[in-house]
Order: structure tokens, then C-alpha cells, then sequence
């Protein structure tokens, strides 16, 4: 059957008239803020204390809008004789966001965990060279950082908690190998009352002691 | 002495009306408009949802500076809003609001006054266009011209078939002749009358004269400040008396329940009906091209005029 002529008219008509009804999407932003992602790309903030003034980021910046000063300060030799101790210490860290394009390379180059995104965007200022935010400011970022999401239930181990899991792991069966080491002995020392106990469940143990000494 | 104050009071009730309605239309249009589009529109000036939008805009338009092109023809240029806003205070003089003398003045022949008056308004855009020394304000008044000689046709013809079905030109004898089987009986007409106006008035989907995009708002591109605010006032001032117009020769005006007692109340309420139809049309449908625009007015809409009068001829003759 051949559409009646003008109910494409009347669907339009429709259309509007629903959309009317229903809720508007529009958020009222100034008003309520709006809800960002924990890995939205606001502004870059700076953990002070990690930075080893490795320069990695200030090289891999595409804009170069990150400028770092720094010199070295030495200690003396922790024993006599020794050599003296250099290290970085910052003197300034500022990162200018009218050049940034928030690639976040910086962050994702970091290799001390300094640099973070936080979710704040609202830094709009009415002189361009305010956007250059200096390190106390870039530090007063860091306190708006949102704690990392939790990984996804399929994801792999982070590899820190891989690394002391497997250290404990690997703790605990010296451990028991030592243990099971001394009942021998204690069990050489007065035969003939263990032998009957010996059977394949202990077998068990036992390979796992032979395992546990290997590593160990 | 009576008289002179019951004149002078009547008058100041219809500017009152004036001032107010195209105001009322136009805050609608903002939320209407917002909410079929899923936005919310205009929700500051004022507080409560925005309502002192367009007094803000009043405000805004009063501060600009006004402007008249070094090459247009001044006076004609200043004149052209006035010409174009104060027919449709004129209108809203003879539009009777409820039974028994609710109306600013009794005209014997109001329809051809109103109809006459009307096409006034639209010369406005035209001297706009053509004063501003501005071929795109050129283009948007010949085609605003084009427009005016189409649908003031079928806009004539469908209102003649109202006033030989009530057999009068007054618009309180129309009123006064309704029966409720009019409204079926001239539906086509109706809504031809309707459709005429909107091209009329220029509002969207009719308005490829003033086309923002395409000529960059045809007659009204050179104007400023408080002249272009006048020209926006006389589109909503516009809108409502079309949307009167409509009700008091198609709808029945102040007929309906209570009339006696809340006549006037039926007419304000169709014409706020019909004024958010034509929200209602301008959220929904996009422009008409220059050339569907003439071929709408002359291939669709005049004949259904001319049917509608020769199927008023018939019904008139057959009850007589």
C-alpha cells in the first residue's frame, strides 16, 4: 500500500511533539558539574617528591611547554674514603598550558610516577601567560587526582603485586622446607616409629620440599 | 465624555495586548522550541525558567547602536519597521475577543479592513529591501514581494468563503452567524487560510525571504538595534493576530461552552492553541525552496481556495 501524501507531514509533526515530552538531555554545567571519567585529560598535575629531574618529559613534550630547571647538590661519602653522593634537586617545574596539548606523553613517559592527569578543567584565565603553571601550582593539581580505577576482573597481575607475591610465595616454602628438613632429622634420629606413617600423601610434601630447596 | 473614556480605555486595552501577547508568543517560541529540540532553552534572565528572556533581549536591542547605510534611502529606511509593525496594532482593534461588544471597535466591514491592513505589513519588509542599498535586502524584498503575491490570493478567497457563508464582513456578524458544523464545513479552507498566513508573516518553513543562511536575512540585513527588534516584534505581533484571525473566521472565536460568561476566555485559548501550532510547524518542517514556495501557493493552495468558495456557493444555496 502506497504511503497516505502527507504523513510524512503528520510523522514530523510527531516527532517534535514527543521529543517535547520527554526529558531534555541538557546539563546545567555551571550549575551542577558535570561527571568525568577518572582518566579525563584535565589539567597535568605534578607529584614533586617522585621527580628525579630525569628530563624525559621535557624532551619527549612535542610542544616543549614544560620547562625544568634543576642543579646538583652533593653529600659526602656514606663511609670514609668513599665517593661523594650527587643528586637532582628541583628548582623549577612549569608546564605552560597554552602551548600543552594534552597528548600526555609527559605522563606516559614519566618513569617515576610524577605526573598525573586530574580531571580539573576549569583554569581559563584572562591573561595568556597565567596558563603557565609553576610547580606550586602543578603540586595543588596532584591533590585533585582521583585514586586510580580498580583494574578489570580478567586483567593481569600489575607487576609490583606480581613481584612481592611471588617473593612471600617463595618465603613461606623455605621456610616450610626447613621445617619439614628438621621433622626428618627428628624422624632418622628414632626409627622405626615414623615408617608406618610414610605412605603417598607425604610423598607429596616431599616433592614439594625437594621443589622448595631448589629454589631456595 | 462616557464614550471618550470607554474609546480611550478600549484603546489602551489593545496596546496593552500589543505590548504583551508578542511577547508571551515569543517566550513560548524560546521554551517550545527548546524542549522539541530536547535542549531547555533560555533559563537565567529573570529566574524561573528564563521568563525575562526577551526583556533582557529588549534590553540588549535598546543599547545598539542604530545604523543606517551610508547609500540607502534614509527616510524609507527609518520608516520601513513602523510601516511594517503598526498595521497589526490596527488589526488587533477589530478583532472581537467575546459576546456582546468585547472588542476594541465594531468596523461594519472588518474583514476587508483586516485583510487590507495585513497586506500593509508585509510592504514593510519591501521598503526595507529595497532602502537599504543592499542587493541581498534586494533579493529578500522582491522574493518577500514574489511570496506576498501568492498567498495574499488564497488568503483573500478563503476568507471570502467565511464571510459568504455568514453573509456579512463584519467580524462580530461572522461570530454572531457561527454554528459549530462551520469548522468541518470550511476545514480546507481553514487551513489554506492558515498556511497563507505563515507565508505571510515569513515564518518558518516560508520564510526563504529572509533565509539567514542563504541571504543572510534578506530585507533585514542592514538593520540594528531597536529597528530590527521592531521588525522581530512585528513577526510575533504578527503571529498572534493571524492566530485571532484564524480563530475568529474558522474556530468559532468566543463560541464554546459558558460562552456567555467566558467568551473571551475560548478566544484567548484557540488562539494560544494555534499559536503553538506555528512553533509547532517551525521546529518541525525545513525551509521551502524559492520556487516550491510559489509552486505551494500557486498549484496547491489557491485552487483549494477556489473549491472551498465554490463548496460554500453550494451549501449556502442548498439551506437557503
Amino acid at each position: 500500500m502506497p504511503p497516505i501524501p502527507g504523513s510524512g507531514l503528520a510523522k514530523g509533526l510527531a516527532v517534535t511533539l514527543r521529543t517535547m515530552t520527554k526529558r531534555t538531555v541538557t546539563a546545567q554545567y555551571p550549575d551542577t558539574q558535570p561527571e568525568l571519567p577518572p582518566r579525563s585529560r584535565g589539567v597535568i598535575a605534578l607529584f614533586e617528591e617522585n621527580c628525579t629531574v630525569c628530563m624525559l618529559c621535557a624532551r619527549e613534550c612535542p610542544d616543549w611547554c614544560i620547562y625544568i630547571d634543576s642543579h646538583k647538590e652533593t653529600a659526602p661519602p656514606a663511609a670514609p674514603g668513599g665517593r661523594e653522593r650527587s643528586r637532582n634537586v628541583l628548582d623549577r617545574f612549569a608546564i605552560d598550558f597554552s602551548l600543552c596539548m594534552y597528548c600526555g606523553i609527559c605522563i606516559e613517559v614519566c618513569p617515576f610516577d610524577a605526573l598525573f592527569w586530574s580531571p580539573e578543567f576549569e583554569y581559563a584565565e584572562t591573561d595568556i601567560l597565567d596558563l603557565t603553571h609553576e610547580r606550586d601550582k602543578l603540586r595543588d593539581w596532584m591533590w585533585t587526582v582521583p585514586a586510580p580505577p580498580a583494574l578489570d576482573p580478567a586483567a593481569e597481575e600489575p607487576k609490583e603485586i606480581a613481584a612481592a607475591r611471588k617473593a612471600a610465595e617463595k618465603a613461606e616454602k623455605a621456610a616450610a622446607a626447613a621445617a619439614a628438613e628438621e621433622q626428618n632429622a627428628a624422624e632418622q634420629a628414632a626409627p622405626g616409629q615414623g615408617a608406618p606413617e610414610r605412605g603417598a600423601p607425604e610423598r607429596g610434601d616431599g616433592q614439594s620440599d625437594e621443589q622448595g630447596k631448589g629454589d631456595a | 465624555m462616557n464614550d471618550t473614556l470607554d474609546v480611550v480605555l478600549r484603546l489602551v486595552a489593545v496596546l496593552v495586548v500589543f505590548l504583551t501577547f508578542p511577547l508571551l508568543v515569543g517566550q513560548a517560541e524560546h521554551k517550545v522550541m527548546a524542549h522539541m529540540q530536547g535542549r531547555l532553552g533560555p533559563m537565567y534572565a529573570g529566574g524561573f525558567h528564563g521568563w525575562a528572556q526577551l526583556v533582557a533581549d529588549g534590553v540588549k536591542f535598546a543599547q545598539k547602536e542604530d545604523i543606517v547605510p551610508a547609500d540607502a534611502d534614509r527616510r524609507v529606511f527609518q520608516l520601513a519597521p513602523a510601516v511594517a509593525l503598526l498595521p497589526y496594532l490596527l488589526v488587533l482593534i477589530v478583532i472581537p475577543v467575546g459576546p456582546n461588544g468585547f472588542v476594541g471597535q465594531t468596523v461594519d466591514a472588518g474583514l476587508i479592513l483586516v485583510l487590507a491592513v495585513m497586506g500593509v505589513g508585509v510592504l514593510g519588509s519591501l521598503m526595507a529591501g529595497w532602502a537599504s542599498a543592499n542587493k541581498f535586502s534586494l533579493l529578500g524584498g522582491l522574493r518577500t514581494a514574489a511570496q506576498l503575491m501568492a498567498y495574499e490570493l488564497p488568503m483573500l478567497l478563503t476568507a471570502a468563503s467565511v464571510a459568504m457563508a455568514a453573509g456579512t464582513l463584519s467580524l462580530p456578524g461572522i461570530l454572531d452567524g457561527y454554528h459549530w458544523w462551520w469548522t468541518p464545513w470550511q476545514l480546507v479552507g481553514g487551513l489554506v487560510f492558515f498556511t497563507a498566513g505563515l507565508a505571510e508573516l515569513q515564518r518558518p518553513p516560508f520564510d526563504m525571504p529572509v533565509a539567514d543562511s542563504e541571504i543572510i536575512f534578506g530585507a533585514y540585513t542592514e538593520y540594528t538595534g531597536l529597528r530590527f527588534a521592531l521588525f522581530l516584534l512585528a513577526e510575533y505581533a504578527g503571529i498572534v493576530v493571524l492566530c485571532a484571525l484564524t480563530t475568529v473566521l474558522f474556530l468559532g472565536g468566543w463560541h464554546g461552552p459558558w460562552s456567555g460568561s467566558a467568551g473571551w476566555v475560548w478566544t484567548l485559548v484557540k488562539t494560544a492553541l494555534l499559536a503553538f501550532v506555528v512553533i509547532w510547524l517551525r521546529v518541525s518542517y525545513p525551509r521551502l525552496r524559492e520556487d516550491q514556495l510559489q509552486k505551494l501557493a500557486w498549484t496547491v493552495l489557491i485552487p483549494l481556495s477556489l473549491a472551498q468558495i465554490a463548496l460554500t456557493g453550494v451549501v449556502k444555496v442548498v439551506i437557503s
